[in-house]
């Protein structure tokens, strides 16, 4: 015991001595890169942005352009976060989340978050109309023509069945949390098929492109705008008509998607917080056939950053309309 | 979702079993044959009819009213007390202390985001630590661990993640470690805990991710929430464990001298319990570890996050990178926390090399260049961020993907026609056969499976277990999830019977296996899902595999083990009565190993229980399915929850099972006799 003591008694002066020298050097050298950092951010009002980023390549554009203007235009720091489509709303109330940039409909979350408890605000229309549906690969609508028509599609069951579908037809879907009513449409319209969820975009386009390479059948759920479509133009299978209201209840889905008029919805705090980028939000607007442009350059191995570098460079107007 | 470490109750070979006479069929086998025939017979007549089948797209009642919880949160948040003076003020304690690691290690929110400590700083500091609690091997592997990070291009991630891993971890401790020593010294506690740790260990994360990102919004206060409930069963476990081990004489001879309650525990308990105790910090930080992964799914910062959206983009090479820092990380947590469970050890101090004083001084000088390094990484740039030239991570993940791509292309026919083959021949006969089989027949036949292995009792858990399966209204996906589930189980334990033989027979097998399997056992289930889903595409037989890799390990090494514990005598007089090796396996080997084989078979099913939901993400269907999807839609969050409890009772009633046909084991041991003796 006494030998410890001894130690202690050794020991402390040293420790103390350390903490001391640590002391000094850090009130030595009070000004720390990130203290430089952050007087110098000061001057710009922007601060850090926080991205939401679904996982589909339009999105990845869309959110690519306007983080690389926020970053390189207005000097913000942007923050990605890799979320799907519904968490990101919960972002919205936590401060997680400052901007969803491309929304799809989802009027029960506009509810919920917008009016109900006013954490978020419609930051308007991005100027991409999207569409949902079901597809074939161009092949198979010019070897079966009419199977374009959901009316036939059980004629064609057998055609797509799988191992995976249980002897049924099988219809490939994305990611689950994608905006989808094909499991209720399966079975309000009678047929003969099963959802099977691919699990992502990336999926998705590869099954569909083997499947017009190889000539296999292959029904599945797609979307535009999509780089994909100017690849392989897949057909769309002509669905009941959509009527406003036919697909209120999640259950009893009968019709075909709406046209979605997509938009942006940006977190109330980040609206009100006057922040360059909040306006930026806002006024971002652009073509189908521009997100399509990025979205190819991204999938054709250009890094996001890169590739909305490319289109920014490209379009010197359309981005000063923005950030005036 | 996986069982890290459970209490077992030992398992008793009933004498009066093994010594039954063989030729007579006895009473459960009948039954057992009885209830097959039963089903198989049942399956011919009747299949289709009364398969309780609920479509993807539809709700019951109670899927609704438990979607009326998401509705309840929204309108409460604001003002309901419990919010207010509960969950809001929690949140933001835990938000400000992971905020504040996040700070130091990773990015404090300043304009520029750098870390209040640079990478200097932070290998330097966290070298030093490892240092302290173990040894400088690990202090070593902890610097080379955290320069690798950067070298990979993921710095920051992996600050991130360590960062949350160190809140939770800590948040573990807090209320672990007391809940521990409470249910170690008073029995009644152990038993009212117990059956929770069991539930807590069964119940899939994604289940009470949903939940938890509702209550405490998505964020790393969610993600360190959902992580302490994920990784505090272990530590508490083993607290309880460690005190309740102490000999008895010691005890006594403690209270002999008089010692009060507190004495006694702080002077005797907590100190003899030490290395338990160490243990099972080691356990919940590579729980927490895992779980940090996954909870990139409601914001968590760091590795997971590269990990989800390179699941998502099918970008092996990415996933292959990010998955190469998590394992490092791994190792090292682990390492380093083996190593201070040594130095925890009762009297390790007197075998040490250098002297305490040495030591003392080696740590005071290490301290102060660890000290100038933070400094320096407060000041200077290039100490501050890490250097971003100095990186290989392109050309690790480019490296990846033409290799993963050749593979795909070249292997494709065999993969897919692999994959064809298992599916169509064994999977979904096997499927249909649980799926297509009347509701009630199939419950009367487990029941009377049950009442064979367990008797009355087991036969009512069996019974209330199916019948709340059928109340939550998930039958049939529960049958899904339970096809996909047998057929994982039963390749893991083929693999755990080759492998593990071949481990115990062999020194040199088990040197190099063990490293390979603890490698698996340490690497988040998230990590490998992404090749396979490359060469298999998201299938259910990717699931499978999913779970064969995640429960394998866990096998091959219970059977190793207990093939190696055989004695050595008995294992002479088979081999000098000169029996080939084969029939040493079949005949003696494996044999008096059946205990060990049994407890592999249960701990390989409830593994691959545990990765269901995961394997949801990459095709497989059922109840995963439904919890994945609640997830993700409020449409069906109701729905997700309950199959998320579906889950669990199927947990409970398999896990059940498998124990008490390992308490009796079906097959006899015809040379028991001529072996034992």
């Amino acid at each position: 015991m006494s030998k410890a003591g001894l130690l202690l008694k050794r020991t402390i002066p040293t420790l103390a001595g350390t903490a001391a020298a640590a002391l000094l050097l850090a009130g030595c050298g009070g000004a720390t890169v990130n203290q430089a950092a952050a007087a110098g951010a000061s001057s710009t009002p922007c601060g850090s942005v926080n991205v939401a980023l679904n996982a589909w390549v339009g999105y990845t554009a869309n959110a690519a352009v306007y983080s690389y203007i926020a970053q390189n235009k207005l000097g913000c720091t942007v923050v990605q976060k890799d979320l799907s489509e519904q968490i990101s709303w919960q972002g919205f109330a936590s401060g997680e989340v400052d901007v969803v940039i491309e929304n799809w409909g989802h009027e029960d979350l506009a509810k919920q978050y917008i009016t109900d408890q006013k954490v978020a605000v419609d930051a308007g229309p991005t100027g991409n109309e999207g569409h949902i549906g079901w597809y074939v690969p161009p092949w198979m609508a010019a070897k079966y023509p009419d199977i374009t028509d959901s009316k036939n599609l059980n004629k064609y069951a057998s055609l797509f069945a799988t191992s995976e579908s249980g002897g049924k037809g099988q219809v490939l879907d994305g990611d689950p949390a994608f905006v989808t009513n094909d499991e209720a449409l399966v079975k309000n319209l009678g047929l003969d098929y099963k959802v099977v969820f691919s699990g992502s975009e990336a999926a998705l386009i590869q099954s569909f492109r083997s499947a017009e390479k190889n000539k296999t059948p292959l029904l599945g759920y797609f979307y535009e705008p999509q780089w994909f479509l100017s690849e392989v133009s897949l057909k769309k299978v002509s669905l009941p008509a959509y009527t406003p209201g036919c697909d209120s209840n999640a259950e009893k889905v009968a019709c075909d998607y709406p046209d979605y008029k997509l938009n942006k919805v940006i977190s109330k705090k980040f609206a009100d917080s006057g922040s360059p980028a909040a306006k930026l939000a806002k006024a971002f607007s652009w073509t189908n056939a521009d997100q399509n442009s990025v979205a190819t350059d991204i999938q054709g191995g250009m890094k996001p950053d890169a590739a909305a570098k490319k289109w920014v460079d490209a379009h010197p107007d359309v981005v000063a309309a923005w950030l005036k | 979702m996986s069982t890290l470490v459970r209490d077992r109750a030992p398992i008793h070979t009933s004498p009066v079993a093994a010594r039954a006479p063989r030729k007579r069929l006895s009473r459960r086998a009948l039954l057992l044959g009885g209830a097959g025939v039963v089903w198989l017979v049942g399956f011919l007549f009747l299949h289709g009819t009364a398969t309780l089948t609920l479509p993807a797209s539809e709700l019951t009642d109670l899927h609704r009213s438990l979607n009326q919880f998401n509705a309840w949160v929204a309108a409460n948040r604001a003002d309901n007390p419990v919010f207010q003076y509960v969950f809001t003020p929690l949140r933001a304690a835990v938000d400000a202390v992971a905020n504040l690691f996040i700070g130091i290690f990773a990015a404090s929110s300043t304009g520029l985001r750098l870390p209040e400590i640079g990478w200097l700083g932070t290998v330097a500091l966290l070298s030093w630590i490892a240092f302290a609690v173990g040894n400088a091997r690990v202090a070593l592997l902890t610097a080379a661990a955290f320069v690798f990070f950067g070298l990979q291009g993921l710095f920051v991630e992996a600050s991130y993640t360590f960062a949350l891993v160190l809140t939770a971890v800590l948040f573990t401790l807090a209320i672990g470690i007391p809940l521990g020593v409470l249910a170690g010294v008073y029995g009644r506690v152990a038993k009212v805990i117990t059956p929770v740790l069991d539930f807590m260990q069964t119940l899939p994360t994604f289940v009470y991710l949903a939940p938890l990102a509702l209550i405490f919004l998505i964020g790393p206060a969610s993600a360190v929430i959902a992580t302490v409930i994920y990784a505090a069963p272990p530590v508490i476990r083993l607290t309880a464990h460690g005190i309740r081990c102490i000999p008895e004489n010691t005890r006594e001879a403690s209270d002999s001298l008089g010692t009060t309650g507190l004495q006694r525990l702080l002077t005797l308990q907590l100190p003899l319990a030490r290395r338990t105790i160490v243990m099972g910090i080691n356990q919940s930080t590579m729980a927490a570890l895992s779980m940090v992964t996954i909870a990139a799914l409601i914001a968590a910062p760091g590795l997971g996050q590269v990990v989800v959206r390179a699941l998502q983009s099918l970008d092996v090479g990415t996933a292959v990178n990010a998955g190469l820092s998590i394992v490092l990380l791994a190792i090292v947590l682990d390492r380093v926390t083996t190593a201070a469970s040594r130095r925890a050890e009762p009297g390790a101090s007197r075998k040490r090399r250098i002297s305490r004083r040495t030591r003392y001084i080696l740590l005071a000088a290490t301290l102060l260049v660890a000290l100038v390094m933070v400094q320096l990484s407060r000041t200077m740039l290039w100490a501050a961020a890490f250097p971003k030239d100095l990186n290989i991570g392109p050309a690790i993940v480019s490296g990846v993907s033409s290799a993963s791509e050749w593979l795909q292309t070249n292997l494709f026919l065999f993969t897919v026609s692999f994959r064809e083959a298992v599916t169509t021949g064994i999977l979904n006969p096997f499927q249909s056969l649980l799926t297509e089989t009347p509701f009630y027949l199939l419950v009367a036949v487990i029941v009377i499976a049950a009442f064979a292995l367990g008797g009355w009792k087991l036969s009512a858990v069996t019974a209330s277990c199916l019948a709340l399966i059928i109340y939550l209204g998930l039958w049939s996906d529960a049958m899904v999830t339970l096809a996909g589930t047998l057929v994982a189980t039963a390749v893991v334990i083929v693999l755990g019977v080759i492998f593990g033989v071949a481990m115990g027979r062999s020194n040199k097998v088990d040197q190099i296996m063990r490293p390979m399997l603890d490698a698996g056992q340490t690497m988040p289930a998230f990590v490998y899902l992404v090749p396979f889903l490359g060469l298999f595409g998201a299938t259910r037989f990717t699931a499978i595999i999913a779970g064969i890799i995640y429960a394998a390990p866990v096998a091959i090494k219970i059977t190793a083990d207990g093939i190696a514990a055989i004695s050595p005598t008995v294992m002479e007089a088979a081999v000098s009565s000169g029996s080939t090796p084969w029939q040493v396996i079949t005949k003696v080997q494996l044999p008096m190993a059946r205990q060990s084989l049994a407890l592999a078979a249960n701990q390989g099913l409830i593994y691959v229980l545990a990765m269901v939901v995961v394997g949801a993400l990459v095709g497989a269907g059922g109840l995963g399915y439904d919890v994945v999807a609640g997830f993700v839609q409020s449409s069906l969050f109701g729905k997700g929850l309950a199959a998320g409890l579906a889950i669990v009772f199927l947990g409970i009633l398999l896990d059940r099972m498998t124990q008490a046909a390992a308490a009796n084991p079906v097959r006899k041991v015809p040379s028991a006799k001529s072996t034992t003796h």
